[in-house]
């Protein structure tokens, strides 16, 4: 056990930090319009949202890996030096880079699968922020079933020809482009038929409807393509390779869902409001009831966090048998931000049903927004359900479920 | 950076439970809490000191071997997950760090030597500090203690006791004292041994440094409470190991239970609740070592949040288990048990969550 990182680090630590107080109250010009970042501080110094990502680009605080020619810094990738960036940034309340399934999802996949041609075109328009992606996976009828997604690619000359309809497609109002699961070999067993397309969002047949959730904010959509064209080399893999390329990077979102330090964050705000807020003349705190439950998360988290270091030095040490733990995360991070934050709904009361902009709210109504928006992200990218099936089966080498005919 | 247990961790580790598989079977466990073969106990636990259990903690300039709590804690991981019926957390893990902390040089060098060589054994008896039922408790004035101490950890063949007062003041007295007595307890956990301890001016050494302050007390407690963590993450293992294989094998309605949902959700669920346990208890064991600041905050959490997620898993794992998880002839229950008690002892979760509370007021 040797939890230092060592002397190295230490002046990366400083070097890092820094940077964060240089840019301390930094705020966007454009940040209100930006769906994936935040609109940053108050009082430093200002810029555009995609200006500020190239200054964390050449800083090799963001695509720190990522080759020089696809617009990243061009480093060795270095785990805990992502680490310190994480937590100076939080730590120093600097606005990170921004976020998105293109940035999370698709620039990896291009890196390990894509060609030399579709690296140089996305890559460094989409970390620079300027060229947004959604994520067409989920269909009306393929939700935990993925792999039996419907809609249809067919190769005429050399365009694909794509009919059909996808849901729970987050910023796809804001997007340029899109990543695709599509079936285009219906002949073929149901994993084996589907590839990766990479669709133009402005090309004609497309049409967005806007899908509003219980938390009447985030911005799912529903996305419909009739007789959509593009050209046959928007392929990622071969044809019927879709579902290997996108396990390839799923694997990576469900990690990072949930991430224990940030549900630690939540804690010590909630430990802050329960000594402000008062119940019968007390502060909620010395409630012992409600102390103890907050005691119970906050060892719950601490958990978490330890558990995040054990798969922290697992990377850094291969050879570390943490199978299972690694499935467990988006099962128990998400689970467990959403009991958090619904404990701070319970000692608040009443007050805690507050929303929008109602009078007595308490953390601009954060409390119920992240509650319901993580009962969202249990359901989606696996539902805890399918997670307990992946852990059971794959984690602990349970039999699966007999296939039932024609499935 | 290296979060995990080192090489000489896991073989130790897995020296031990080796020796637990190969002597503490079920049918060995079953006769020594029948109390048919009273010295079958005896012998697995000089098995253990063979292997070096008793010197782990104790210095090296007194004769011990000078290592860390994760070390201690990866053995009583080993001891949760075999059920090991033989005394450790009170006579090699809590006497020890005790006497480091409240002993003068003296006292240090008199036991700590003497435990390294086995010729000292030390029960514990530190409940009333952590809560007082009723009317336990024992005072200390002219230098002897009266009164009852309860629930005193490995008491039995015990050369010498610690017991401590409300303050948290810690006494060395003679177990084979003729002004005390041993009162047996029979729990619910036949695995290991509790008693109650009757005091009549017994003549007592005070620990020099336990009444400076509440730290050394404290120092013993946390070590104890991440050693029941650690026993219970092992038992809690060995529990989800075995409603596992159980069912993947066992059969109805024409298929293995195990292929259920209703069957394989129970066992993710208990995977997933142990799994993070793990990292908790080992980073709580350093933390007592080496990051003083945060050593009490992890040692209460660790030992609320595994008794918390054991108590569950004990439960979903007997329940896979049917009907047969209930008998005695396949002797789960001894694991549950275990499970059951450690989560009492050092004090229960919501006592401890008051203390890891108060470390951050």
């Amino acid at each position: 056990m040797d939890l230092e990182y060592g002397p190295e680090y230490q002046d990366f630590t400083k070097e890092v930090e820094s940077f964060c107080e240089k840019y301390k109250g930094l705020s966007f010009t454009d940040g209100s319009n930006n769906p994936l970042g935040s609109s940053g501080g108050f009082g430093g110094p200002q810029m555009s949202r995609s200006e500020w990502q190239k200054t964390l680009i050449e800083n090799g605080y963001f695509a720190r890996s990522v080759p020089k020619e696809y617009g990243g810094y061009g480093g060795e990738a270095d785990i805990l030096k992502s680490r310190i960036i994480a937590a100076e940034f939080s730590k120093s309340n600097t606005p990170g880079a921004m976020g998105g399934q293109g940035i999370d999802m698709l620039v990896p996949t291009l890196l390990e699968m894509g060609t030399e041609e579709q690296k140089q075109a996305y890559i460094k328009p989409t970390l620079h922020g300027e060229m947004i992606w959604c994520q067409g996976y989920s269909e009306p009828n393929a939700g935990s079933d993925l792999a039996s997604l419907q809609t249809k690619g067919d190769l005429v000359g050399d365009e694909w020809v794509i009919n059909g309809q996808k849901i729970w497609t987050s910023t796809a109002q804001y997007s340029q482009m899109c990543f695709c699961l599509v079936r285009t070999e219906p002949d073929a067993p149901k994993h084996a038929g589907i590839s990766y397309l990479l669709i133009p969002m402005d090309t004609s047949g497309i049409e967005i409807r806007p899908l509003v959730d219980m938390t009447l904010k985030a911005g799912f959509n529903e996305v419909f393509f009739t007789d959509v064209k593009i050209p046959a080399g928007n392929i990622v893999g071969k044809r019927g390779e879709g579902w290997a390329v996108a396990n390839a990077t799923l694997g990576h979102e469900r990690g990072s869902l949930a991430p224990p330090d940030a549900t630690m964050n939540r804690v010590n705000m909630l430990m802050q409001l329960m000594k402000e807020e008062t119940l019968d003349g007390k502060p909620l705190i010395e409630h012992p009831i409600y102390r103890d439950r907050l005691m119970q998360i906050q060892g719950k988290v601490l958990a978490q966090q330890s558990h995040a270091l054990r798969l922290l030095s697992a990377k850094l040490n291969p050879g570390a048998d943490v199978k299972i733990g690694k499935m467990i995360q988006k099962l128990t991070g998400t689970e467990l931000r959403h009991e958090l934050e619904g404990l701070a709904i319970d000692v608040m009361g009443e007050i805690g049903t507050l929303y929008e902009d109602s009078p007595h709210l308490k953390n601009d109504g954060t409390w119920q927004f992240i509650y319901m928006y993580f009962l969202g992200l249990i359901i989606g990218g696996g539902t805890s359900q399918i997670q307990k099936n992946i852990i059971a089966e794959r984690g602990l080498g349970m039999p699966k479920e007999p296939k039932v005919e024609g499935a | 950076m290296y979060f995990g247990l080192s090489e000489e961790q896991s073989f130790f580790q897995d020296n031990v439970k080796k020796y637990l598989a190969e002597h503490a079977t079920i049918d060995n466990i079953k006769h020594i809490t029948s109390g048919d073969k009273k010295n079958l106990s005896a012998e697995i636990h000089q098995g253990l000191l063979n292997l070096g259990i008793n010197g782990l903690l104790i210095p090296e300039e007194f004769g011990g071997l000078g290592l860390d709590l994760l070390f201690a804690a990866v053995v009583s991981e080993a001891l949760g997950g075999g059920v090991g019926p033989t005394p450790f957390i009170a006579p090699y893990v809590m006497a020890p760090t005790a006497i480091k902390h409240a002993g003068s040089k003296t006292q240090q060098e008199n036991y700590l030597s003497k435990i390294a060589s086995n010729e000292n054994r030390f029960g514990v008896g530190f409940s009333e500090f952590i809560g007082k039922r009723n009317d336990a408790g024992i005072t200390f004035s002219d230098n002897t203690l009266n009164g009852r101490a309860m629930f005193v950890l490995d008491a039995n063949d015990a050369t010498h006791l610690l017991l401590a007062d409300e303050k948290g003041q810690i006494f060395v007295v003679d177990a084979k004292s003729a002004d005390l007595e041993i009162v047996k307890l029979t729990t619910v956990d036949k695995t290991r041994q509790y008693t109650e301890v009757i005091c009549k001016n017994l003549e007592a050494e005070l620990l020099e440094h336990s009444s400076d302050s509440r730290n050394p007390i404290y120092q013993a407690i946390d070590a104890g409470r991440i050693m029941l963590a650690a026993d219970s993450l092992g038992a809690s293992q060995t529990m989800i190991d075995k409603a596992v294989d159980y069912a993947k094998e066992r059969k109805q309605f024409g298929r293995a239970i195990g292929s259920f949902q209703a069957v394989k959700h129970m066992c993710a669920e208990m995977a997933a609740d142990l799994e993070p346990c793990y990292a908790l208890v080992w980073q709580a064991a350093h933390c007592h070592d080496h990051s003083p600041d945060e050593a009490r905050l992890m040692a209460c959490h660790a030992k609320a949040h595994v008794s918390e997620m054991s108590k569950g898993i004990a439960k979903k794992a007997t329940e896979v288990h049917g009907g047969m998880g209930f008998t005695d002839l396949l002797g789960l229950h001894y694991w549950f048990k275990r499970i059951g008690l450690n989560r009492q002892i050092l004090g229960s979760p919501e006592l401890v969550r008051e203390e890891a509370y108060k470390t951050q007021v």
